[in-house]
């Protein structure tokens, strides 16, 4: 067994808990969807492309956004909903760069598609806007090192996974995951920080994503 | 009644620790509940499940009912009626006597909550006395297609709550308010979910004189024609050209619903030629629904408007496969052959039917991806947190706080 280095400073686990608002806007054709993406605020464009992770957790694989499902499903554009479940969500570091991709793609789907403006959901089918308000609460659990870092991840809730990697990153606009940045900065083992940093969470559950984490720092550490 | 810790083999040790980091922060706060009636219906259901484990939790919640006489729940029965969509005649006079019913309980409720949660529209015109208070009116109706006329009459008294709260995502509409998504849940330790001995089973089959020679197809909703149980019985008919099989429906009546018998008799005049269709009166008789739902080979909940639907997460909850109309919270509940099978119409609901008998193992699938979506996502304890952190949001206005 490797000596453990002891971090800098230590990583204290939260987690987040999330409550859906809604926002009364609705579209029904693919242009209102379009516009609608451009002018509704960040917590809509983050609600809409991370609901399924925590909600169907257990579903795997899974429609990726919920874009992509209506546009497939209340529409029958396959595949413009094909394009938008393949956007490569890790690649974006702001919502902003995230949700102007969105627009873009249904908008240059429309200019080459002209039948495509003429698509409407029947009623009680629209796109339904809602926002995404998360409740940020620290946990009593706190790694010194590596190897409480990955007692802790193995029992911790899949909610604060998901904050540490999905929500950090994206939505505060942290650059990378809380664990890649703790692991670099603390730990000092920018290796590993990297390996956790290229993985792409988006194409795997929570609790797939918790047991690839754990084997890589095991690895580190046994 | 169920305490806290016995949800933990059900949910996780997690999903509670949770819901205590919750109730820290609200220590202090008193939260309380008004509707309209204390026993039928969802609502009473609901709160009865979730007051005892908030209480457990360290919240001080309260239950509070209004008054109101037999004119004034004609009236608000009307006007649920109408908020359903459906056409109503209600005149001058009917608002005269809601509002007359509103002044005296204005006069008659104490509204001393921290947080004052109003359920429905029936108490609706409490909101007069919002003091510094916060206050947050619950819709538990389907207003996805609202007689406008009533829902304005309501907007006037929606627009002075702090949030208001829908169950499903097509009932919001534009409000100068907040207003957030909670679905409803069911409570997976009560009479109604419990898992029941064999015996317990078909000792109540035995009492209905109902023998499992047959396939049962069940419904189990209160006599309301917003239900459809003519159509049920229209669908069990088509079925059983092709297929020996048997109806039950089964429910009761809330005391806020003078309609209800009325339908009933409707129901059972339809119902008198077929000596396997079993109409059941059961009023408040959890365990006896707890059995006929876990007797039955197909759960059918083929509502014209539904506020959610919460038959279908108890069918689904037992792992039952479901056939329900496409309306309310019900698509929230079932992603359709994935978790149930969703249907428009009496044609429709009468093919999926068929489709399940015909297949067992498609509806046993169907079934256990039904129960896994419930306990992800409608249990009451997820209920518990939402709550929390509705009432958390009354102090905080930004999308991301930190507690």
């Amino acid at each position: 067994m490797r000596e453990l280095i002891r971090a800098k400073e230590a990583f204290r686990f939260y987690t987040r808990l999330h409550l859906s608002e809604l926002t009364g806007l609705r579209a029904s054709t693919l242009s209102q969807l379009a516009g609608l993406i451009k002018q509704v605020p960040g917590s809509c464009i983050y609600y809409h492309t991370h609901r399924f992770l925590q909600q169907h957790q257990y579903l795997s694989p899974e429609p990726p956004n919920d874009f992509a499902y209506w546009v497939s499903e209340a529409l029958g554009e396959d595949e413009l909903g094909e394009k938008l479940a393949s956007i490569d969500t890790i690649q974006y570091s702001t919502i902003r760069g995230l949700r102007d991709k969105i627009a873009i793609t249904i908008e240059d789907y429309l200019r080459n598609n002209a039948l495509a403006k003429l698509r409407f959901a029947r009623e009680g089918e629209e796109f339904h806007f809602m926002k995404s308000v998360s409740f940020v609460i620290p946990t009593n659990y706190i790694a010194h090192d590596l190897k409480e870092f990955v007692d802790i991840l193995k029992k911790i809730t899949i909610d604060s996974i998901y904050f540490h990697i999905f929500e950090a990153r994206l939505r505060l606009e942290k650059g990378d995951n809380d664990f890649s940045n703790w692991i670099k900065s603390s730990v000092g083992d920018k290796e590993l920080a990297d390996e956790i940093s290229g993985l792409d969470p988006y194409t795997q559950t929570l609790d797939g994503l918790r047991n690839t984490i754990v084997k890589k720092v095991e690895q580190r550490i046994l | 009644m169920a305490k806290i810790e016995e949800y933990i083999p059900i949910v996780g040790q997690s999903i509670i620790d949770d819901l205590k980091l919750l109730a820290e922060r609200l220590k202090g706060k008193v939260v309380q509940h008004i509707n309209s009636t204390p026993v039928g219906g969802g609502v009473a259901e609901i709160l009865n499940c979730m007051i005892p484990l908030l209480r457990e939790l360290g919240i001080d919640t309260r239950w509070d009912v209004i008054k109101g006489g037999e004119q004034f729940f004609e009236v608000t029965k009307k006007f649920h009626n109408a908020l359903h969509g459906r056409a109503e005649e209600i005149s001058q006079r009917d608002f005269e006597i809601f509002m007359e019913t509103s002044q005296q309980n204005l006069e008659n409720v104490n509204t001393y909550g921290d947080i004052v949660f109003v359920h429905d529209p029936q108490p609706i015109g409490l909101i007069k006395k919002k003091a510094v208070n916060k206050w947050l009116w619950r819709c538990h109706v389907d207003v996805s297609n609202p007689n406008e006329r009533v829902w304005r009459f309501l907007m006037d008294f929606i627009v002075q709550y702090d949030s208001a709260v829908f169950s499903a995502p097509a009932f919001s509409r534009k409000l100068p308010i907040r207003q957030f998504l909670i679905s409803p849940s069911i409570d997976p330790l009560s009479d109604k979910n419990k898992e029941l001995p064999q015996e317990t089973i078909d000792s109540v089959l035995r009492k209905y004189n109902i023998k499992k020679d047959k396939p049962i197809i069940t419904q189990i909703s209160r006599f309301d024609r917003l239900k459809d149980p003519v159509g049920v019985i229209e669908a069990y008919l088509q079925v059983k050209k092709y297929i020996n099989c048997q109806l039950i429906l089964a429910g009761g009546t809330a005391e806020d619903d003078p309609e209800g018998l009325k339908v009933l008799e409707e129901v059972k005049e339809k119902a008198e030629m077929d000596k396997d269709i079993h109409i059941l009166l059961l009023p408040h008789n959890n365990i006896e629904v707890n059995a006929l739902q876990r007797a039955s080979d197909v759960i059918i909940q083929k509502s014209l408007r539904e506020g959610f639907g919460l038959t279908v997460a108890e069918a689904l909850w037992k792992a039952k496969p479901v056939v329900a109309s496409n309306v309310g919270g019900i698509p929230l509940q079932i992603k359709h052959k994935y978790s149930g099978l969703l249907c428009h119409s009496i044609e429709g609901a009468a093919f999926a039917i068929k489709q399940l008998f015909n297949s067992p193992e498609y509806a046993r699938k169907l079934g256990e991806n039904g129960r896994e979506h419930i306990r992800n996502n409608f249990l009451l304890t997820r209920h518990l947190r939402d709550y929390m952190l509705l009432f958390l949001s009354l102090y905080h206005t930004e999308d991301v706080v930190y507690l």
